[in-house]
Formats: structure tokens, sequence, C-alpha cells
């Protein structure tokens, strides 16, 4: 069972089989999206025509490619709006968690600490739904009351990245909570004995300690409001984020522009994974 | 610092320091959490009587288990997610002991960021792939006719079975990386003592590893569980016409007939259901919420 127990070779064979097999199930969607993308024909499936580029250079539709895709590319724009939005504002409330659940103590505090953790206990449709609900109850009150309608609380972008900012504030504080932990505060104490400030000491000496933390937290922030589709269904409005875009391509049963869309996000994710990898190599030093 | 002269500023300034700190996540979990969830509550417990004018009534929860499709689909999402849950859980135990226990150094660690892979790719990509794989023109309908199992193109999607396969598909990771992280901490020599003592493989894994490997078990049913019922990607792409989710129910009701009472029931139900297992979980294994989520 272990390396250091011997077991029979056919028993060691079928497990290594077995593993193999999962590995193939787990690679073998994406490998096949990414083939597909440049198959010479107008739908995403067998036969195999030829190798063709049109799905990311074809100029006119039917063989519209997605580098000419206006609509494509206009979702592209705003996820990608929303997601840097999303994450700039969930680091900072991220950071100052941290420094509230690890450096202070007051009454209430476990229990607001477990309120912290709640949005991921919640469904994304869920927590979407609620959102939805309450905004329009303040926006309806607000017309009743001053007769003005606040354009911003009815479904819409600003929604989306509220809902997508309530849950992945949860998963920064954590990342950045676990960093700060580690934090020797002598560091920060020395600062100050030299005459910093409070802020100071923090801005100078403790922030630049969390950078592998935020950088992190940063990507992982990036990625899960750019893939985010729950919460964002239930809020989108008239501009739809990529992740609705292609959702509703997909149901009316699209041309293989989507493998392509989808090659690029994998490229993209690539990437921002190799960055991620490469920050806790950072943090681990 | 109470000590120095400043000492009395110091404590104001550092009083502020706390309230400015407390003020970002007490408006977060307010404005975004809580009230948004209580309000959902009271929105479930209306009913319209007429045109902007509402009474208290609890209809939309007589509604539901009056009207048997609400109800049985309610069921049937309950009962498919504890089935992916179970079915994940099988699938990703020996593939997280392998990595575990039979691999060491480099290969282990490649291995495990491979596991990692799928995650880092949109679900809705991660669907698509299953379509392109499954469908009339797809794949594995390929591959079957060029063995001479079928002799013409057979439709795999849109029934329960690719439901399932999407959502264990999904939820790999999340039953992987616990189990990997609670079967590496056991200690080699553990299993050894095992089999020195005369115990068999099975007695072994019975009785040592899977003792050891519970929290991590249970850590992984709860997420994969939770993840798998509030779904609506997975089963509203690969499932056909009858293969209804609670999660679309809710869509429905909110998007399409716009009866936002009655979309709230469901979304109040559906969240007890999930609060409810989460928290039998953690009362069987006897671990705190706290532990589990960080």
């Amino acid at each position: 069972m272990i390396p250091s127990i011997s077991s029979s070779r056919f028993f060691r064979g079928a497990y290594l089989c077995y593993v193999v097999l999962f590995f193939i199930f787990l690679i073998t969607p994406l490998v096949v999206v990414a083939v597909f993308s440049f198959n010479d024909s107008l739908f995403p499936s067998l036969p195999w025509n030829g190798f063709t580029l049109d799905w990311y250079l074809g100029e006119r539709s039917p063989r519209l490619g997605l580098f000419h895709d206006d609509a494509l590319l206009e979702s592209i724009g705003i996820s990608v709006q929303v997601a840097v939005v999303t994450t700039l504002a969930s680091l900072a409330l991220a950071t100052c968690n941290a420094f509230l659940f690890e450096r202070e103590q007051f009454p209430g505090k476990n229990l607001l600490y477990v309120l912290m953790l709640m949005p991921l206990v919640v469904p994304g449709v869920i927590l979407g739904v609620s959102i939805l609900v309450f905004s329009s109850t303040v926006a309806n009150w607000f017309e009743v009351q001053f007769d003005y309608d606040i354009e911003a609380l009815r479904p819409g972008l600003v929604l989306v990245t509220l809902g997508q900012f309530a849950f992945i504030t949860t998963i920064a504080t954590l990342v950045i909570s676990a960093r700060l932990r580690k934090f020797d505060t002598t560091q920060e104490e020395a600062a100050m004995n030299l005459g910093a400030s409070r802020l100071t000491a923090v801005a100078t000496v403790t922030l630049p300690f969390l950078k592998p933390a935020l950088l992190g937290a940063g990507i992982v922030a990036f990625l899960m409001s750019f893939e985010n589709f729950n919460t964002t269904l239930m809020l989108v409005g008239s501009d739809a984020p990529l992740t609705i875009a292609m959702f509703d391509r997909l149901r009316e049963g699209s041309t293989p522009v989507l493998n392509a869309v989808s090659v690029l996000l994998m490229a993209g994710s690539a990437c921002l994974a190799l960055v991620s990898l490469f920050t806790q190599r950072l943090e681990k030093q | 610092m109470s000590a120095e002269p400043g000492g009395s500023f110091n404590r104001t300034q550092y009083r502020l320091g706390f309230w400015l700190l407390l003020a970002p996540i007490v408006l977060w979990l307010g404005l975004l959490i809580i009230l948004p969830h209580i309000d959902m509550v009271l929105v479930s417990l209306r009913e319209r009587v007429a045109s902007r004018q509402y009474e208290f009534s609890f209809s939309n929860y007589t509604t539901f288990f009056a009207e048997p499709l609400y109800w049985n689909t309610f069921v049937r999402t309950a009962v498919m997610s504890i089935i992916a849950t179970v079915l994940t859980l099988i699938i990703a135990f020996p593939v997280s002991f392998y990595i575990a226990k039979m691999l060491s150094g480099r290969p282990k660690i490649a291995l495990f960021i491979l596991c990692l892979i799928p995650f880092w790719v949109s679900e809705l990509v991660r669907t698509y792939g299953w379509m392109i794989l499954l469908r009339e023109t797809g794949l594995v309908s390929g591959a079957l006719q060029w063995l001479g199992l079928i002799d013409q193109p057979v439709e795999l999607l849109y029934n329960d079975a690719a439901i399932m396969v999407g959502l264990i598909y999904t939820s790999m990771l999340f039953m992987v990386v616990p189990l990997v992280t609670t079967l590496d901490s056991l200690d080699n020599s553990l299993i050894e003592a095992g089999y020195d003592l005369g115990g068999s493989s099975w007695h072994v894994m019975r009785s040592i590893v899977i003792p050891h490997a519970m929290p991590g078990i249970m850590s992984g049913c709860i997420v994969v569980f939770m993840l798998t019922l509030g779904n609506y990607l997975t089963p509203t792409l690969l499932g056909g016409k009858d293969s209804l989710w609670f999660t679309e129910q809710i869509y429905t009701q909110f998007i399409t007939r716009f009866n936002w009472e009655q979309g709230a029931a469901f979304g109040i139900l559906l969240l007890v259901l999930s609060s409810l297992i989460v928290w039998l979980g953690l009362k069987i294994t006897k671990q705190s919420f706290t532990r589990v989520m960080s």
C-alpha cells in the first residue's frame, strides 16, 4: 500500500492505471476545448476538417473570429473592469480585516469571525438573489420617499461588483490573515522605537512583509471575479460580462469561436497561476 | 505605552484606529450579507394582494409543499448532490492516497499541481469541454463508433448521468486538496506498524488510514455538497428538459416569472438545507466551523 510495504505486481499496476485514468479524465475536457478551436468547421464537433485559425482571426460572419467579434471583446472588457474594481476593493477591506482579527482583542470577536466566514457557505445564486432583493427594496424606498430612482441599485455592473466583492473579500481575508499571523511584531516596535509613528511603521515594515500574500490574494480574487457565474447571473443588467455572454451563446449553440475564447482564458489563467506559484516561493523565503 | 508622556494620546489614537478597522467590516457584513438575507426572509413571508400591496403570509411556503414539481425538484437536487459527493469521495480517495503516500519529492508536487489545474479554468469552459465530448457528434460517441461498439451516433448529453459527470469533475479539486493534506500528515510508520502486527490491507485502511483522514474527508464532503447543491451551470447546460435543479427554479421565479416572493422562499429553503447539512457534518465529526473553513 505504501512503497515500504511489498504488494503484488498486479496491484501496483492496477493502481497506477487508475491514477493515470484519473488524470486523463481531468485533462481531456480542457484539451478537447483547445483542440477544437482550430477545427475548420462551423461546429465544435467531429469530424475533424483540418487546421484553421479562422476562429481567432476570421473577419466576417459566419466565420467571425474572436479578435473581430466585437460583442465578445466588449464583454471581456466589462469582465476586466469588474474584476479590477472587485480585486482592489476586496484587498483593501481584507487587509483591514486581517489587522482587526490578528491584532485587536474585543468582545464578540469570535462571533464576528464566524460572520466573516459566512459568505463561503452561502450558495452563490442565493447571495446574488438576496443582494438583488435588498437593493431593490432600498431603491424602491428611495423612489417613494424622494421621487428619485437610484440607477446603481438596479441590476447592472455596480451590483455585480458588489455581489462578487461580498464573498471574495472573505477569501482574501483568510489569505492575508495567515501571512500577518507569521509577522514578528517586534519589527514594528523597533521601527516605532526609532521614531516612526504607528502608521509609518505599518506602511514601511508590515505592508512590505504582506506583499506576497497581497499579490497571491489579488490573483485569486481577480480570477474568482472574472470567472464568477452564479452571483453575476442574478445581478446582471444589460451589460454582460464574459461568463454571461458565453453562457447565452452556449445555449443557442455557437461556432468554435467559444473554443477560441476558452483558449484565451486558459492562457490567461496559466499566466496568473505561474505568477502565483512564483509568489508562493517568495513567501517561503 | 501609557508610561510615556504621550500615553493618553496614543491610547485615543489606538481606539480610533480600532473603530476605523471595525467600521468597514461591519458595513460589509451588514449591508451585503446580513440585511439582504433578513430582507429576503421578509419578502418570502409576504403575499401580493394588489399592486404594491402586500400582506404577511406563509403562502409561498405552502405553495412549495403543495406543488409536487417544486417539492420533487428540491428532493432530487439534494439526493443527486449527496450521490455526487459520495462518488467524488470514492474517486478522489485512491488518487489522493497515491499522491500523499506513494510519491515523494518533485513528482508529488507536480501531480498535486496537476490536480489543481482545472480549478484555474472557468467552470464554463470545463462544462463546455464535457458538452463537446458527450454530444451526439462528440468525441465519445465518435470513439465508440470507431471501436465498433455502436453503429450510429449516440446522444450522451442531456441526461442525469451527464450532469453527474460534470458535477464530479467540477468538485474534484475541493475533495483532493483536503484529502492529500490530511493523508500527508499520517506517519508512514503507523501504517507499517499495522502490517507488522498482522493486519491485512483492508484492516489497516479501515482502522488506521480512514480514521486519521476523517477531518479531511468531512471538510471535503461538506464543501463539495454545498457547491453541488448551489450549482447552476452544470445542470442547466448538461441536463435535459426533465433534469431540473433547484437553483433553476429560483432563477425562473426571479427572472422569468418575476415572482420574487416565491423565489425568495425557495432561496431560503435551499439556504436552510445547505446550512443544515454543513451543521450536521460538523456535529458528526465534532469539528469547529472556523477550523474547517480556514
